[in-house]
């Protein structure tokens, strides 16, 4: 009796019943971003790319957030020139070069009472480079260091810890450069002494001498992922640029990579978050930074997929693990605070002469 | 009807069929190309793009070193892929059109054209896993004897000429195997008879025949080749940079778009040539 009520229901369904249960179904497998109403175009570097850290804020606001990745302050005008008003809400890019985009006119101002930096560590709260007259147009979010990586198996580590032993025939062959003009420049010449808030067009055959001896005993230069996975799967040995963005992240399964800096220092990269000038978006977008920069969106960014680096809110400390902090140096911040410098901050005669010098050295 | 008015009609309905393609042609090659042509003499002062005329790109590429080398670099190793892929393709391509039984053909060339199905990207980070120091390669070479250090093939140019020519032997197998198979078995009957042995009717009689085949799959080759930036870029571990690698950097890291329309440009005459080049030995053979 059962079975025939059963399939006489079967025979009853209207093809309109049919219809809505086929889109309901539907429904339920489209992804819920796939659904939402607003949508928030973001330019970042690769760790924003991490689903575990967008979908919280995208769940939250019913907000579909498309991501797209580039590497270096250059690529990312150079995709900016190429788009039109309005197609970027937010926008992360290197703490220097904070200026830069201020004056190029694309960062809108956000008011004052709209972000919270007193958990920050001050070191990195970067007031010169966010802000300009008084209006702040940016928030520092994550911060590391270039330096070196290494496996400790196949390198001395104490001869990592004198940049000059790093490329010298010793380990010729086995170096990777991450393909990143500025850090490494910066790095080079902080070898041959020079800080890189003194770099010019003077000091810069110098530099381009030991950068050309640095890549005559390396091996490959690679972008992040490249040039992590050549230090990951034994390719190569050291990576000159490297840090705990390279090694944090596979700390776990791969506790042969480390990362020091060496006595004559190493940069500090800090990245930023702003909002676009031309967003059609600004709440949204403000929104978005201060989900970011708060402890839970610090603790994800610090961990990223892409790579980790240090939150700049403090208070993210508390949602981390012992480990996590430890992959990260959480308490050897100050002494490496005190013993990193910025990115140099090229004029426009200068990063063409920078870059001019590192295509050359790809080249040779 | 007059003639006149006929032939008018005609007229008109052959532009009509024509015109699709003209305006797509137009649309999508000519306007693009010559606003290309056009930005390439604009010059970069402090980061902004100034629109003029002038020489300035073409001066520097010429030049600058480094720039003049991608041309080169792009060149060898085109050539090379070139030259080891036809090698490789045309006994390949030989094997299968005369001594695969017919039934079986289609069945060896999917085999000979299977890893076409596999993503371009996939297939470079592939080779690099190969060709890596814990790679295959290197890993059987070791386990043998040959070698007692593992070989950097891997982030080399040599890779980069292992992976195009991976891919290039299977086009080029294609087009000489289509070449071959349309061959009257006339023509060796005729050189046998002759008196002509199988070297000789190969050199002499299907060689020549087929070199069309050759030169269309050799030219589309280079074509390729040339202009390709994914195959350096993964497996080359930006050493040695090709053209188009640097025109890339142009646009990705300078947003120097007038230097890289002019290099463009340049890689544009440089296929210009090879097709005119192929274009005269091809109407050659044809007389």
């Amino acid at each position: 009796m059962s079975n025939k009520s059963g399939s006489t229901s079967k025979r009853t369904f209207s093809p309109a019943a049919t219809s809505i249960a086929l889109i309901v179904s539907m429904a339920g497998a489209i992804p819920s971003s796939a659904l939402a109403k607003d949508e928030l175009n973001a330019l970042v570097w690769c760790d924003h790319t991490d689903t575990a850290l967008i979908e919280p804020f995208e769940k939250a606001n019913n907000v579909k957030v498309n991501l797209k990745e580039y590497e270096g302050t250059g690529a990312a005008f150079s995709i900016i020139d190429q788009s039109r008003p309005g197609d970027w809400d937010v926008f992360v890019i290197d703490g220097v070069d904070v200026p830069r985009a201020v004056e190029a006119g694309i960062l809108s101002e956000i008011p004052a009472g709209k972000l919270n930096t007193a958990d920050f560590f001050p070191e990195v709260v970067m007031e010169a480079n966010n802000t300009s007259n008084g209006k702040i147009y940016a928030v520092t979010e994550k911060f590391g260091y270039n330096t070196i990586s290494y496996d400790k198996t196949k390198v001395d580590p104490e001869d990592m810890k004198d940049m000059t032993k790093v490329w010298s025939d010793k380990y010729a062959g086995r170096v990777a450069i991450y393909d990143y003009y500025l850090p490494v420049i910066g790095l080079v010449g902080l070898g041959a002494g020079i800080n890189t808030a003194d770099i010019t067009e003077v000091n810069m055959p110098i530099i381009k001498e030991n950068l050309f001896a640095l890549k005559a005993a390396s091996k490959l230069v690679g972008d992040v992922v490249s040039s992590q996975t050549a230090l990951a799967t034994g390719e190569v040995d050291i990576l000159v640029g490297g840090g705990e963005w390279v090694t944090a992240v596979l700390s776990a399964d791969k506790p042969n990579l480390d990362w020091v800096i060496p006595k004559q220092g190493g940069l500090r990269w800090s990245q930023s978050i702003g909002v676009m000038k031309d967003s059609k978006n600004k709440d949204l977008a403000i929104k978005f930074v201060q989900y970011i920069t708060s402890p839970e969106g610090q603790a994800k960014l610090a961990t990223s997929s892409c790579f980790w680096g240090m939150p700049a809110n403090k208070k993210a400390g508390e949602l981390l693990t012992a480990a996590q902090k430890a992959a990260l140096r959480w308490d050897n911040q100050p002494e490496y605070l005190g013993n990193s410098q910025l990115y140099p901050v090229p004029s426009a005669d200068l990063d063409d002469l920078m870059q001019d010098v590192w295509t050359e050295m790809l080249q040779n | 009807m007059s003639s006149a008015s006929i032939e008018k009609s005609e007229t008109r309905k052959a532009w009509c069929f024509v015109a699709p393609a003209l305006a797509w042609t137009v649309a999508f090659f000519v306007l693009p190309f010559a606003f290309m042509a056009a930005v390439s003499f604009a010059s970069r002062v402090s980061r902004q793009t100034v629109y003029s005329w002038d020489l300035g790109n073409y001066i520097n590429f010429f030049s600058k070193s480094y720039l003049l080398k991608g041309l080169f670099v792009s060149l060898e190793i085109t050539l090379l892929v070139t030259v080891i892929s036809v090698l490789l393709a045309y006994p390949l391509a030989w094997i299968i059109a005369e001594r695969v039984p017919r039934r079986w053909q289609r069945a060896a060339l999917i085999l000979a054209i299977l890893p076409f199905w596999t993503s371009y990207v996939v297939r470079s980070y592939s080779w690099l896993l190969v060709l890596s120091e814990n790679g295959v390669i290197n890993n059987l070479l070791l386990d043998i004897g040959i070698i007692s250090e593992p070989l950097q093939i891997a982030s080399s140019t040599t890779a980069t000429v292992i992976g195009f020519v991976h891919f290039f032997v299977m086009l080029l197998t294609l087009t000489i195997y289509s070449n071959l198979i349309q061959l009257s078995p006339n023509y060796k009957r005729a050189a046998f008879d002759l008196g002509a042995n199988a070297f000789q009717t190969f050199w002499h009689v299907i060689l020549p025949l087929t070199l069309p085949g050759i030169m269309v799959g050799a030219f589309l080759t280079f074509v390729l080749c040339i202009g390709d930036y994914i195959t350096p870029q993964i497996l080359g571990g930006n050493n040695e940079l090709v053209l188009p690698q640097i025109i890339m950097l142009q646009l990705g890291r300078r947003a120097d778009i007038p230097t890289a329309a002019a290099l463009s440009i340049v890689l544009m005459a440089v296929v210009t040539i090879a097709y005119l080049l192929c274009l005269r030995w091809l109407k050659m053979e044809r007389t």
